[in-house]
């Protein structure tokens, strides 16, 4: 029955078309191999079998009868806990939300509902997507298939982790500073942060309404473009949604082409701070781009530096108040406060909070009230809007000279669970390269380059894109994924571990 | 902390505070708009519905949900905008107003900060002796109501003492829009006055841009009085030089007789409070209609932080100059200009006019004379009969579901001399009670005066037969007792004659004409 795990999206589409395979013997193997390896990767908050078997009998149904189907269909996918979901619980990785059934779907849920993907369940995050490790969810953390004891990145580690350990084809996650593409490189997979306003975020739990963006985890980049047509385009419940149609990004996955592309490399990602061998490997991968006929420049993005800085006070600014719903007055965690006879409701608020609420997620709430504050906000919140405005600046003109920017996804490979817990600024520079895209609103794609030689983790590079130009990140990552597939003979997660039940 | 009703606040008499002390205002109008959605998502906006029935994951705040800003209520922001002379944002974006309450789904009000849809107007208010006051109006901007909390329990009906509360969040998110004066100065003793006529102007307005209900009594227009006061050079003369007082808002303040009542008491109130030479608490005062003073709320000061910041999940609001030069062309003429032009065509006296006005029934009588009534009988029916019935009921003379067009077939009536006003308003009793329209009422209950001249001269006949002393004196030249002997005929037509031609065939009979 692995066999049927091993298989990408586009393969398990076509044995579906032809009927080779049915919806139902492709959710069972997926539901049999999260039974088997989950209890180790702890990708899954929820697993819903009985709702993903169901959907996958519908789809075996209509194709008996006939019907014209998604290319999708049947295709099962897992879902990052951030978005709602109708009738599953969403916790968003927070104690706060324990017990919450959202009464209404996420437009990405409900398209790939409506797509025909049965949805196998809900993946671990660091909690409110407030994290770079998944070690901050209030439900333990999400180990990476490469290495059980080392992070598989985050926020959306359990989306990347789900997908690198065969428990699904397909995940969606969430990236507001990098928590879908890191996670695809530390666990040797493919992500992709769309275009701001280029998918829906009606229903995805806003941690900063003006950075987030949901996209595909996969692990092709064909089956990323497969899934983003799935989930992209104008949605008139989201008014930052762009009204414009989906770019023609699978047609650039199939196409595969970088003859004649101006390939810029950013001077300032990849520097000092960069581990050897995810340098290494990421030059190989532009050298390869060359050899396909690429042009490839050094660009330099100098406003870059203070992206993390002002990243760190626009992200905590919004959560603070898109956080301040969770309150226990309607849904959610309700704590009473200890030794108070009639608590008045900002008591029980307060409780609540106090209780329900993580150190990371406190944290970055005292971080954006003060950012906020009067006599503050002009110094901290408007400064960095600024800076943010000079940093879509600086892509503006780089992608004058150049068509696409590449770096190194990640500065480092996957380090161990508990390294980084106590040092939030080391642990905020995982996301040093991928945060100016979110600050910026363009798109980005990281793709594996392979495993390091010091530690024989995987690494990978970024591509990053001009707004709606989602297309050019597919063309050149689908070019490059197979010049690299050439090299190495077999898929880079072909190389990983065997998981298997420990004591089962 | 809470003041409690006993304790009462001193105050000194109203003339001589203002011997001593020049008031500033500063006036806060929410206005709800009568939207058929609300500001941020599709759910209906009607008044009275069950609790909780108009909600959605949007304007309930769950997680994940979005708002998408209602076309119609940034039309009516910016029409408002244009009928108070203000200029309009060419683009401007809603704020978070961040603050914990539990009946703000969010726990920030979705609102607009400092870049308002308007800015920069004036409203010119009539006073009751036609003077003209210029009111300077700061901004409009668009923002959403907050849900209701119900406090069960205690004495108050507030939250301090209260076992348990309810919210319905049917009203949370209804556009409203706020609309701020600049400081009102140079009023002197007439600020209670000005307050009153600038809230009744604006209420004109807005009703004639129908775009609200504007009804106060049930919070579609609800009016924040700030009050301050700063002392008088000593020759009395008001000093504009001088900084602003410390002010006071005074909340709950739900009619326009209030208004005027609760800056009056204000006024006296601060005075005697700077007269005993203590400072003014900056805070929120809490009206009572019943006792008509002001009681202390929450303390306000200026360091309480709403932490306002661009709202991320909306776009800018942009209209185009084309935008705004079509909703200009859509203003209606303004209602001072157009009160003269109506008080000429009826031939209203002023005082006629302002009772008119005061009732709200402007509208009305211009339907109702457009439909063929006169405008005597228009107002007569409107500001008299209806008026009266609306105010023995505690209701508003729309409920009745009598329309301007149903007045006008009355009217009709009357005077093609089917009815008598008495048998009129037994039509009207049918109309309201839901029979159909005043022609089939009247059909249906019998209703039209005795047009058979043989059946009236004999009931006069036999009314005069049956008091002679009566019609002696009437025969004497005493015409006034006459007045008997028509009540009596009428009484012996069942009602269904018509008085004056009783009045002048019983004058005949006995040659007093
Ligand atoms: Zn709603």
């Amino acid at each position: 029955m692995n066999d049927i795990t091993r298989h990408s999206a586009a393969e398990l589409s076509h044995a579906l078309a032809t009927g080779e395979l049915s919806a139902v013997e492709v959710t069972t193997a997926h539901l049999e191999r999260i039974a088997e390896v989950d209890g180790e990767v702890h990708a899954f908050l929820h697993v819903d079998g009985e709702g993903a078997l169901a959907a996958a009998r519908r789809v075996d149904e209509q194709r008996a009868a006939g019907e014209e189907l998604h290319v999708l269909a049947g295709v099962p996918i897992a879902v990052k806990d951030v978005l709602a979901t109708r009738g599953l619980p969403t916790t968003c990785g927070s104690r706060i939300l324990q017990g919450w059934v959202p009464p209404y779907d996420a437009t990405v849920v409900a398209r790939l509902r409506a797509a025909g993907l049965p949805v196998l369940g809900k993946t671990n995050m660091d909690e409110f997507a407030m994290g770079s490790s998944t070690e901050h969810s209030a439900y333990g953390p999400t180990r990476n298939p490469w290495d059980l004891d080392r992070i598989p990145g985050g926020s959306g580690g359990g989306s990347s982790a789900a997908v690198a350990a065969f428990e699904a084809p397909l995940a969606i996650g969430t990236d507001t500073g990098g928590s879908i593409r890191p996670p695809a490189a530390v666990t040797g997979t493919v992500g992709v942060k769309p275009t701001y306003g280029g998918v829906s975020r009606y229903g995805l739990v806003a941690l900063a309404s003006s950075l987030d963006q949901a996209g595909p985890c996969t692990r092709s980049v064909l089956d990323a473009a497969l899934l983003h047509s799935v989930i992209g385009g104008h949605d008139p419940m989201d008014s930052t949604s762009i009204d414009a149609p989906v770019p023609p990004v699978v047609e650039a996955a199939r196409r595969a082409d970088v003859q004649g592309l101006r390939v810029g490399v950013v001077r300032e990602l990849g520097g000092e701070g960069y581990q050897a061998g995810v340098r290494q490997r990421f030059e190989e991968a532009v050298d390869l781009l060359v050899g396909a006929g690429a042009e490839v420049v050094e660009v330099s993005c100098p406003h870059f530096d203070y992206a993390l800085a002002a990243y760190y006070l626009i992200l905590p600014s919004e959560a603070s108040s898109n956080l301040a719903k969770f309150d226990a007055m309607r849904y959610g965690l309700r704590v009473l406060p200890a030794g108070v006879d009639e608590p008045s409701a900002e008591q029980v608020m307060a409780a609540t909070r106090d209780a329900g609420f993580g150190d990371e997620v406190k944290r970055r709430i005292i971080l954006g009230t003060y950012a906020l504050s009067s006599g503050y906000y002009d110094a901290y919140y408007g400064q960095a809007q600024k800076v943010r405005t000079l940093i879509a600046r600086d892509f503006e003109q780089a992608f004058q000279q150049v068509d696409v920017l590449v770096s190194p996804t990640a500065p480092t490979t996957a380090f161990r669970l508990g390294d980084k817990l106590d040092d939030p600024m080391s642990m905020y520079l995982q996301d040093v390269a991928t945060i100016p895209a979110n600050l910026a609103g363009v798109p980005g794609m990281s793709l594996p380059t392979g495993v390091t030689d010091e530690d024989g983790l995987p690494a990978g590079i970024q591509v990053l894109a001009p707004a709606m130009k989602d297309d050019r990140l597919y063309g050149v990552g689908a070019a490059l994924e197979r010049l690299l597939l050439e090299k190495w003979g077999a898929p880079l997660l072909a190389h990983a571990p065997v998981l298997t039940a420990k004591g089962a | 902390m809470t003041g409690t009703a006993t304790a009462v606040d001193e105050v000194v008499d109203y003339d001589e505070a203002l011997r001593r002390y020049d008031p500033v205002l500063g006036l806060e109008v929410h206005v709800e708009l009568n939207t058929a959605t609300k500001m941020f998502c599709g759910c209906a906006t009607a008044f009275g519905a069950d609790p909780n029935t108009q909600v959605c994951p949007v304007c309930l705040g769950l997680p994940g949900a979005l708002p998408v800003v209602n076309e119609r209520a940034v039309e009516s922001a910016i029409r408002i905008g244009l009928a108070l002379n203000c200029q309009i944002a060419q683009w401007c974006r809603f704020a978070r107003k961040n603050y914990f309450y539990p009946d703000m789904p969010k726990n920030f009000q979705t609102s607009q900060y400092d870049e308002p849809i308007a800015f920069e107007g004036h409203l010119d208010v009539e006073l009751e002796d036609g003077e003209v006051f210029r009111v300077l109006i700061e901004r409009a901007h668009m923002e959403e109501d907050t849900g209701k909390s119900l406090h069960i329990g205690g004495a108050t009906g507030r939250i301090h003492g209260a076992d348990h509360s309810l919210v319905d969040y049917n009203r949370a998110g209804i556009p409203l829009i706020e609309i701020v004066t600049k400081p009102v100065t140079g009023v002197g003793e007439r600020a209670p006055e000005v307050a009153r006529a600038y809230v009744a102007a604006l209420r004109e307005l807005l009703r004639a841009l129908q775009v609200s209900d504007v009804r106060m009594e049930q919070g579609s227009l609800r009016c924040d009085a700030n009050v301050s006061l700063r002392a008088r050079a000593v020759d009395g003369q008001a000093q504009d030089d001088v900084p602003l007082g410390t002010r006071t808002e005074t909340k709950n303040v739900n009619s326009l007789r209030s208004v005027e009542r609760a800056v009056r008491f204000e006024i006296s109130r601060q005075a005697a409070v700077l007269d005993a030479g203590r400072p003014v608490v900056q805070e929120t005062r809490h009206w009572h209609e019943d006792t008509g003073v002001t009681t202390s709320g929450r303390v306000k000061s200026d360091a309480e932080d709403y932490r306002y910041f661009p709202e991320p999940d909306l776009v800018p609001v942009a209209p185009s100059r084309e935008t705004v030069a079509q909703l200009r062309a859509t203003l209606p003429e303004p209602p001072g200009l157009r009160r003269k032009r109506l008080q000429g065509d009826w031939g209203y006296s002023d005082l006629e006019m302002r009772d008119v006005v005061n009732a709200g029934a402007v509208e009305l009588i211009e339907e109702t004379v457009d439909a063929g009534a006169t405008p005597a009988a228009a107002r007569k029916w409107w500001t008299g009969e209806l008026a009266r019935r609306a105010n023995a009921e505690g209701r508003s003379v729309e409920d009745f579901g009598v329309t301007p067009s149903h007045i006008a077939e009355l009217d009709g009536l009357v005077r093609s001399g089917r009815l008598n006003d008495s048998m009129a308003r037994q039509v009207l009793d049918g109309v309201m009670g839901g029979e159909g329209t005043p022609t089939e009422v009247a059909d249906a209950r019998g209703l039209t005066l005795v047009q058979d001249e043989g059946a009236l001269e004999a009931a006069v006949d036999k009314v005069i037969a049956a008091n002679p002393d009566v019609a002696e004196k009437v025969r004497g030249g005493k015409v006034q007792a006459a007045g008997a002997l028509i009540g009596q005929v009428m009484k012996e037509m069942r009602g269904q004659a018509d008085a004056g031609k009783a009045r002048q065939l019983i004058l005949d009979r006995l040659g007093a004409a």
